[in-house]
């Protein structure tokens, strides 16, 4: 009866609340000291790096010569080029698609909008196989070509629900006052809908930004031609199988220890993921996807 | 008023004059919908070639029939393809019993915290790694415990045996397993937390001025409100049971051999696209996809039997 009460509720016992406190703390380091790891290393001088045998964890000094051998122009500054070029085109035209298709699938009056949602939602139930897809990819032509990185995996049928989902939450007397104004429907959404969407428009633009980033699925499978290999086979390649980068690969005669190169490569694919992580955060707090699952 | 107005407007309209007036919004919807009908749509006219002696000059059309032939793998339980079965099943079940219930133990850790700070500080670190590629969570795993990496780089200088945990064969099951929880198991959480957030908290203030204790609250207010998510995601689970991880398998692969790392999916990648045998792979895609299907509605027919919503209602 002495426990003290916070909202309502007993506050539980100190072995209870240090228990806890240590299944939190032993979790978060997990998942910190890798990325504090893989950091350090690639910043990290020569003879720490080797004393250790491997990776450091505090450098003595920082230094970027790795960085340096990166983006010489070889085959990193390469897949970097083509990794930049399939998020960016890609998150732009999924979300031009999507939105449009939402925003159809979100009018009340929309004759052929029944058929559609169901198309949509059905695709979600099943997936349609591995070697099928791929001859699809191969049968329209896209077999080696940076298209087949967007193209097969341009809309997300999940995000078209949510997106729907919030384009039907909008007060109808808004999009209703844009009609009886005169407005089209091309104007309602540029003008009305769009503008409105802020929010949920971002949060699905960088899940699809991050899907493409982190792509590698489809690489291996509709590449052959190391020439458009985006970052993560590039990762694959060098880092996970531990294939030697030399200085023909770098096109520099600069050449770090392959640990720090290494390491830089993962930092390289890492960090615009860690930029974009506060924005995406923001709106979890807000519910927005949850919310619209829910709904 | 103006509803029935309108309707009546509708009916009088015949679906080819709808049709038009819509027009635009055909346009918006065409480019997605077209996009997920090649994707998705006709791709499921592609497992045709299961039943087919496909080779890729001849075309799909031109291919010869060949019946069930190259179901013969399953019926007749060729040794491969019982491996990639037998590493699923284990696989799933390894999935199901350790990371399913994961993320419940971590949110309803995260929401028994006091301090909104710390909560918000946890749940920022731990959700961090669902953004990460499957290339670089296997590559953080090798700095961290492969020989060279972190763990045995401090062991060897502090004189002790190392751990041969990367690309031993016998771990292997449980490193993949132990990867996903590393991975997903903060981000999973949303879903639990979510639901924790809309239980009423005057249900527990009564439930304590019954008497009922932390335990005893925990069992009566905190697990009836999780139960319906719970029951969801375990419907979608279980229609995923033989989709066990394919990037993270196949970056790994060559590393343990494939006794231990050959999965359903692997199996179809390998001997499909890399090894030629399309029409073989195409055949045990389809089952795999198939049962997938048939586990999805049996569960949730389950789960309308039990008096739960389910995936979808009846």
């Amino acid at each position: 009866m002495s426990q003290k009460i916070v909202q309502g509720v007993p506050m539980p016992g100190w072995p209870m609340r240090a228990f806890k406190g240590l299944v939190l703390l032993v979790f978060c380091a997990a998942v910190i000291i890798p990325f504090v790891g893989v950091i350090s290393t690639s910043v990290a001088p020569n003879k720490q790096i080797n004393e250790s045998g491997g990776l450091v964890l505090f450098p003595k000094s920082v230094n970027f010569a790795a960085y340096e051998s990166l983006f010489a122009g070889g085959v990193v500054t390469r897949a970097l080029f083509v990794s930049i070029f399939v998020t960016v085109v890609g998150t732009l035209l999924s979300l031009t698609v999507s939105c449009l298709l939402a925003y159809a699938l979100s009018r009340p009056g929309f004759s052929a909008g029944r058929p559609i949602l169901l198309v949509v939602l059905f695709s979600m139930l099943f997936s349609p196989g591995i070697i099928p897809t791929y001859l699809v990819v191969k049968g329209v032509g896209l077999l080696d070509s940076i298209w087949a990185l967007i193209v097969p995996t341009m809309v997300s049928a999940f995000n078209v629900i949510v997106l729907r989902a919030f384009f039907m939450n909008l007060p109808n007397e808004i999009t209703e006052s844009a009609r009886i104004d005169g407005a089209g429907e091309l104007k309602t959404f540029g003008y009305i809908v769009l503008p409105l969407s802020k929010a949920v428009l971002s949060v699905i633009g960088l899940f699809y930004a991050v899907a493409y980033w982190n792509a590698f699925f489809s690489a291996l499978l509709y590449l052959n031609d190391s020439k458009l290999w985006p970052l993560q086979l590039v990762l694959r390649t060098y880092v996970i199988n531990d294939t030697q980068l030399g200085s023909a690969e770098l096109g520099t005669e600069l050449l770090p220890p392959q640990a720090s190169i290494q390491m830089a490569i993962l930092v390289v694919s890492i960090v615009p993921i860690l930029i974009i992580y506060p924005f995406l955060q923001r709106h979890f707090a807000k519910g927005v996807l949850t919310g619209a699952v829910k709904g | 008023m103006l509803q029935r107005s309108k309707t009546r407007q509708q009916q009088q309209l015949s679906l080819g004059q709808r049709l038009l007036r819509d027009k635009v919004l055909l346009l918006f919807a065409l480019p997605g919908t077209a996009l997920i009908v090649a994707f998705h749509y006709v791709p499921l006219l592609g497992n045709v070639i299961a039943f087919k002696d496909y080779q890729p000059f001849l075309g799909i059309g031109g291919s010869d029939w060949s019946g069930w032939e190259n179901f013969a793998v399953i019926f007749n339980g060729d040794p491969a393809f019982l491996r990639a079965l037998k590493n699923t099943l284990i696989l799933t079940c390894l999935q199901s019993i350790f990371v399913f219930p994961a993320p419940i133990l971590l949110a309803l850790l995260l929401n028994s915290l006091f301090s909104e700070r710390i909560k918000r500080i946890a749940q920022s670190i731990l959700y961090l790694p669902h953004f990460m590629s499957w290339v670089i969570v296997v590559a953080l795993f090798q700095q961290m415990l492969g020989g060279g990496g972190l763990l045995n780089n401090y062991l060897r200088s502090h004189d002790l045996a190392t751990l041969d945990i990367i690309g031993n064969s016998e771990l292997f099951h449980v490193l993949l397993t132990s990867q996903i929880i590393w991975k997903d198991t903060g981000w999973a959480t949303i879903l639990f937390l979510a639901a924790l957030s809309q239980i009423d908290s005057q249900l527990y203030e009564a439930a304590s001025v019954d008497g009922a204790s932390r335990m005893r609250q925990l069992w009566h207010v905190t697990m009836p409100g999780l139960r319906g998510i719970i029951i969801l995601l375990f419907i979608l689970r279980l229609g995923d049971s033989l989709t066990v991880g394919f990037e993270q398998i196949i970056l790994q692969q060559q590393a343990v051999g494939r006794d231990v790392s050959e999965v359903l999916d692997t199996y179809v990648y390998n001997n499909g696209v890399i090894g030629g045998a399309w029409g073989v792979a195409a055949a045990v895609g389809l089952v795999k996809g198939i049962v997938g299907v048939v586990l999805v509605l049996a569960a949730n027919k389950v789960a309308h039997i039990f008096g739960e919503q389910g995936v979808y209602s009846r």
